[in-house]
């Protein structure tokens, strides 16, 4: 009967397990399914290496959305990894523990506001404070990476902060008994042995920032042209699929899947170059 | 007992979150001797070491009182650095903890941190310390290899060739046998022998044995108070308290 009981919830969990995986591969089938054939249709360089996009002209060039899609993530991380970083240590190592308990959830509660509030702050404060102090149109590539840095903030603050309280108090001992002073202490012993985990709180926020629609809609201008400045418009990868999926038929259709192609290639190949360079690192060490 | 005295503890009491964890010590700990101080678990050894170095001070709870003077300087005083008291005063603790960098980088980052540059005298360190500490032999042809890499033995010795790099005046180490093969606790105990020629050392070991072997002067510590305290001779064969003499014949603890 025991051994009865512990087969049937084994092979429950096998079904749930592999109704997960299924399901994540038929729409990854589905996507390529429907985009490859298309890609090929009008050739590999006609769609990633051209910026012409005019669907009803039958010209489906999605390079300006590609390096659109790269600026603006390329801007959050420049926006979000040095304060979440600097955040994080501060927290981690000079906030009585008091002050913590009521600052890691509020970290945690700004991870969970709707993409379209930061959207909509992007819209009437930042966008305008940019157009009218720095120039250009005011919704635009640093708009975009402004408010999508300020996204990534919590996640990359919460899981910098963990992996720096992870480290054991004996590596800091290690270092002070040296004579090393707190700062020196961080810099030689604690952000070392955090480092994989600061790296994966990085990528998850790399993660997010390239795969956001909402707010990047509503702050990047969504102009398909290859930017020249930071304050110029731009429309990211996910954008485009978003702005055009309501009306799109036909071979416009396939062309959005494609699109979707591209940005899922883009987000494999980053996460695995963050991969390798996590593992290059603690080799090195 | 009677030589130039290193450390002055008079009346050292220390709380920890509202527990007495030691109780009034007061002793002299001499220049260029090894002192070894045992008892059992959780009998202040250890709270008594990290107070010598005020590595105690990042505990929020905790409360010092009394006097330590180190050459008849106060090092609670106010105007006493604790940054610049622990380059005097290196620690080798009971795990060894390379730093996440190379066997070379290990040993100069405490020269550097005092502001150290010159390349051939940060070679000189290396070579030097690594030759007092007995690992210069195993490792000298791969110094720019991770410190990581080496076995526990050769990493608690590192970690003593990083605390003499330093050029410190006293050195404390926290049980730094108590993970080590017999041999390498030879090359240990070996290397403090030498060392004391130009340090004084201050040794918590769990292992009586060993504070015979080593130790100049002994200390018994139990149940957080200072029992016994004299030269290692007379502590281990005329004990004047019969507690001491039940721990050293292994009664009990």
């Amino acid at each position: 009967m025991k051994i009865f009981g512990e087969n049937s919830i084994k092979n429950l969990l096998i079904v749930i397990a592999f109704s997960a995986l299924t399901a994540l591969f038929l729409i990854l089938a589905f996507i390529l399914l429907e985009g490859l054939p298309f890609i090929f249709n009008i050739g590999i360089k006609n769609f990633l290496l051209s910026s012409d996009w005019q669907p009803m002209a039958g010209k489906y060039g999605i390079f300006a959305m590609i390096v659109g899609s790269l600026w603006v993530t390329l801007g959050a991380i420049i926006v979000g990894v040095p304060l979440g970083l600097a955040g994080a240590i501060f927290l981690a190592e000079f906030l009585p523990r008091w002050m913590m308990r009521i600052i890691k959830p509020a970290i945690e509660l700004l991870a969970g506001i709707p993409s379209v509030v930061y959207g909509f702050i992007g819209v009437m404060v930042l966008a305008p404070l940019i157009r009218d102090y720095i120039g250009g149109p005011g919704l635009s590539i640093m708009a975009a990476s402004i408010i999508l840095g300020i996204m990534i903030l919590p996640t990359i603050l919460s899981i910098s902060i963990d992996s720096i309280k992870a480290v054991p108090q004996s590596y800091r001992e290690g270092a002070f008994s040296l004579g090393a002073t707190h700062w020196q202490t961080i810099h030689m012993a604690t952000l070392p042995a955090a480092k994989s985990g600061i790296i994966a709180g990085i990528i998850l926020g790399l993660g997010r920032a390239i795969g956001e629609t909402m707010a990047v809609i509503m702050v990047a201008g969504n102009a398909v042209i290859l930017p020249g400045s930071p304050l110029d418009s731009v429309r990211t990868l996910t954008a485009n699929i978003a702005l055009e999926m309501g009306y799109a038929t036909g071979m416009h259709r396939q062309a959005l899947f494609a699109t979707g192609v591209v940005l899922l290639l883009i987000i494999m190949v980053l996460n695995y170059a963050a991969t390798i360079s996590i593992r290059n690192m603690n080799r090195k060490v | 007992m009677e030589d130039t005295v290193k450390f002055k503890i008079e009346n050292l009491n220390v709380y920890w979150s509202g527990s007495h964890v030691l109780k009034s010590i007061s002793m002299d700990i001499g220049a260029n001797k090894i002192l070894g101080i045992i008892g059992p678990s959780g009998s202040g050894k250890t709270v008594f070491l990290r107070t010598l170095n005020r590595l105690n001070d990042m505990e929020l709870q905790i409360r010092i009182e009394g006097g330590v003077l180190l050459d008849g300087k106060d090092i609670f005083a106010p105007g006493m650095d604790p940054v610049m008291l622990r380059k005097k005063i290196g620690m080798v603790f009971a795990l060894p903890i390379p730093l996440p960098a190379s066997i070379y980088n290990n040993i100069i980052y405490g020269p550097s941190l005092s502001g150290i540059t010159n390349k051939n005298r940060l070679d000189e360190i290396v070579v030097k310390s690594l030759k007092s500490a007995f690992l210069w032999d195993e490792v000298k042809d791969r110094l720019k290899t991770s410190a990581m890499r080496l076995s526990g033995g050769q990493q608690q010795r590192l970690c003593l060739a990083r605390t003499l790099a330093m050029e410190p005046e006293v050195i404390l180490l926290d049980e730094p046998c108590s993970g080590l093969d017999p041999i390498s606790t030879t090359q240990i105990e070996y290397a403090l022998k030498e060392l004391k020629k130009n340090y004084t050392i201050v040794l918590v070991t769990n292992n009586t044995k060993q504070a015979a072997r080593v130790a100049d002067n002994t200390a018994f510590f139990l149940m957080n108070e200072l029992i016994e305290y004299g030269p290692t001779g007379t502590i281990f064969t005329v004990p004047g308290d019969i507690r001491t003499m039940d721990y050293i014949t292994g009664r009990f603890g």
